[in-house]
């Protein structure tokens, strides 16, 4: 409704601006057959020229997949132990390219999952400070502070987490070990350097906190005024008339932010590249030295340089599967989006 | 849950009683039906007063950190109004005090990293802000005299290649983002196959991983060029690729918020669809697509990896983007970090310099995208 008569302005000006200029009468004229006949060409190509740009997303799409294919193959075919480009430098020391691979994709869904388990809360905290709690003229400033979160490079948090993070985690990582070393997570030794997933998992953590706080504060701001204000009138206190009436409703937005959230992590390259000193093992050590289990991307990105071309496909081949299973996180996420976006939302609001 | 409920409605009743005759002063004789049983209006800030110099008190004994210190205090907090409003109030209203202020929290956490990020880099990259180190070309510099190498800050070849890879960028996913969206928006059937598979398709273009984006773009160049194929162009291509669905996803919202009358009402004047399209539809929304291509240059203006497989790195002046790597700033900072050349010192304070001048860089971008949004948005339609 707003947006009708709002948006309305700009057409009668535009329509007066087109009015005095020289070429727009004659588009207006009851004898509009000439003008149509001559805008059809500018028409044709306009439109042909729009779907061929919808039409290169797919191709550009389809390429990025054939191509890292491609340069895959060869890596993923070859004998890892006889090859001489495979069997020395990083890549030394596998049979094959899955048993090279697979700790890595440990480590990528590990670390992601960390910084999930630490991010994901605060995230939907947030969210519920900028929807329901803050003042509403603050709402909008305190919204665009957590998004300049999203703007800071994300080579610059890992500058961050290593000048910053990295020592004041130090003493935090002592006490884990000493009062919970004896579960896997904390065992030692513990890091003297605080180069630890830990470490990269904090600031994981805050990379993906924008991405969950948007999307959860879309979603918490769609609840219907009137459940909102039905718990309200039961005598709900804020609290109850959240837990009745909001999160039932934006459970489903929730997940699907969380899970894209994942998929930030999971491709997320600086933060582990710079912070943590890693391994290529499996491990669920979070604070040691010489047990950090390294992500795919930041294996990339640290190997890339100085690997021999066959190397390097083997590194675009891990890039592949980084691929794949970010895919498959941000497909999961966008069905359950739209399976819940769908009818049964649109039917409430009617209802409401 | 129920009976804690009528509870509250049978303490809450004498509200609704006229309060005749009834002293309603604080000061006044028996309880006052209207605040018994509620904790005075500012004792959230009483309780976190409290809670502060109990555990400054507690730090200043045990050797004093500011991090333990806040942590403790928020601790004391939450039990202490917790507490407190169980026993005045009830547990209902304690769960909510409680909640209330771990959200609050949880802001304030969000708060310190970026508060903290860009007061280190500010800190720490101010000194390399010299005049030198904006127009200089650094790298190494071997004096045959002496037999000494000399690193030389300088991140003029670190701007340039930034501005050249970005604006590329920027030139081939500006006219194919906006295109497609209005192509989405305007064009297509929603019911036809090609709008369903775009849109979809530009969903998972969302989630490419920067560096797989950077990985093909090697790869393609690979394929045509040979083994040493980095260039500035390749980059580009890969921040395209980034790029595209943030265009496409920020114009397809604006051109959704072009109400259907104005269309309608150019329909019904004759005109054509192309012109409609160009002279009513995009002027009206011209801010919010403006602004949207802001952010997306912001976006990509810092990411690192891709630039860095499809680019590599270089101290060398090159402005050439087909003319082999090309060095950007964000990559200056990661290989100055993590590569640094003999002199370690001067690479770290190159890369905090290139920092500094990228987070510089890319809070103009976004003042610039605000400031575009606020002066040329429709009265009205934000």
């Amino acid at each position: 409704m707003t947006d009708n008569t709002t948006a309305r302005p700009p057409l009668t000006s535009n329509a007066a601006r087109s009015g005095d200029s020289d070429r727009g009468p004659g588009a207006l004229k009851p004898g509009a057959g000439t003008s149509r006949a001559s805008a059809r060409p500018g028409d044709a190509v306009f439109r042909w020229l729009s779907t061929g740009s919808a039409a290169s997303i797919m191709v550009i799409l389809a390429g990025v997949a054939l191509f890292l294919i491609i340069k895959a193959l060869p890596a993923i075919g070859a004998n890892w132990s006889t090859n001489p480009d495979l069997s020395g430098g990083t890549t030394a020391g596998n049979a094959s390219f899955w048993q090279y691979v697979a700790p890595l994709i440990w480590g990528t869904l590990w670390s992601s999952l960390i910084a999930l388990v630490l991010g994901a809360p605060v995230a939907i905290g947030i969210a519920l400070f900028i929807s329901h709690y803050a003042p509403r003229r603050l709402a909008n400033v305190l919204g665009y502070l957590v998004d300049l979160l999203a703007a800071v490079p994300s080579v610059v948090f890992g500058l961050w987490g290593i000048f910053v993070i990295r020592p004041f985690i130090i003493p935090f990582q002592d006490w884990l070990n000493e009062f919970f070393g004896w579960i896997p997570l904390f065992a030692g030794p513990v890091s003297r350097t605080g180069s630890t997933l830990l470490a990269g998992g904090i600031v994981l953590a805050v990379m993906i906190l924008p991405i969950i706080t948007s999307i959860s504060r879309e979603i918490f701001l769609q609840t219907p005024r009137l459940h909102e204000e039905a718990a309200l009138a039961l005598g709900a206190t804020k609290w109850e008339m959240i837990r009745l009436a909001v999160f039932p409703y934006a459970r489903s937005g929730i997940v699907s932010a969380t899970l894209l959230g994942l998929g930030r992590a999971l491709g997320e390259t600086m933060a582990i590249a710079l912070i943590i000193s890693p391994s290529l093992i499996f491990s669920v050590k979070l604070i040691t030295d010489s047990a950090n289990s390294q992500t795919i991307a930041a294996n990339i990105a640290l190997n890339f340089p100085e690997s021999n071309p066959l190397q390097r496909d083997a590194l675009i081949a891990t890039g592949l599967a980084l691929f794949v299973i970010s895919l498959a996180v941000n497909m999961v996420a966008r069905l359950v989006v739209r399976r819940s976006s769908g009818a049964p939302r649109r039917s409430r609001k009617d209802r409401a | 849950m129920s009976a804690t409920a009528t509870d509250t409605v049978r303490a809450e009743k004498p509200q609704g009683v006229p309060g005749g005759g009834r002293p309603s002063g604080p000061r006044g004789p028996g309880p006052n039906a209207f605040t018994s049983g509620q904790l005075p209006r500012f004792v959230e800030l009483y309780t976190l007063g409290v809670a502060l110099l109990l555990s400054g008190a507690v730090f200043a004994l045990i050797g004093f950190s500011i991090a333990g210190c806040l942590v403790t205090a928020a601790l004391i907090y939450l039990v202490g109004i917790g507490v407190l409003s169980t026993v005045v109030e009830n547990r209902r209203k304690a769960t909510d005090r409680v909640v209330r202020s771990l959200v609050m929290i949880a802001f304030l956490l969000a708060m310190i990293p970026l508060v903290s990020t860009l007061a280190t880099v500010v800190d720490h990259g101010w000194a390399s802000m010299t005049w030198q180190f904006i127009t200089g070309t650094g790298g190494s510099v071997f004096d045959p005299a002496t037999l000494k190498v000399t690193v030389v800050q300088g991140a003029l070849q670190a701007i340039v290649g930034t501005l050249i890879i970005t604006g590329i960028a920027a030139l081939i996913s500006i006219p194919i983002g906006i295109l497609t969206a209005i192509y989405l928006v305007e064009y297509a059937q929603p019911s036809q196959w090609m709008p369903r598979t775009v849109t979809f398709l530009v969903d998972v273009m969302t989630g490419i991983p920067s560096i797989v984006a950077g990985l093909f773009a090697f790869a393609l160049a690979t394929l045509i060029v040979g083994p040493k194929a980095f260039s500035g162009f390749s980059a580009a291509i890969a921040l395209s690729v980034l790029m595209i669905p943030i265009v496409v996803r920020s114009t397809e919202e604006m051109l959704k918020l072009v109400s259907m009358d104005l269309r309608e009402a150019s329909f019904a004047l004759g005109v054509t669809k192309f012109a409609t399209i160009v002279k009513v539809v995009l002027p009206t929304a011209i801010a919010g697509i403006v602004t949207g291509v802001m952010l997306a240059i912001s976006r990509v203006i810092g990411e690192t990896a891709p630039i860095f497989i499809a680019a590599s790195f270089t101290d060398n002046f090159n402005a050439n983007p087909f003319g082999g790597a090309m060095q950007t700033l964000p990559v200056m900072v990661y290989t100055g970090y993590k590569f640094p050349s003999s002199d370690i010192a001067v690479s770290y304070q190159s890369a905090w310099g290139a920092a500094l001048l990228l987070v510089l860089l890319v809070v103009v971008l976004n003042l610039i995208a605000r400031i575009v949004a606020r002066i040329f948005s429709p009265k009205g339609l934000r």
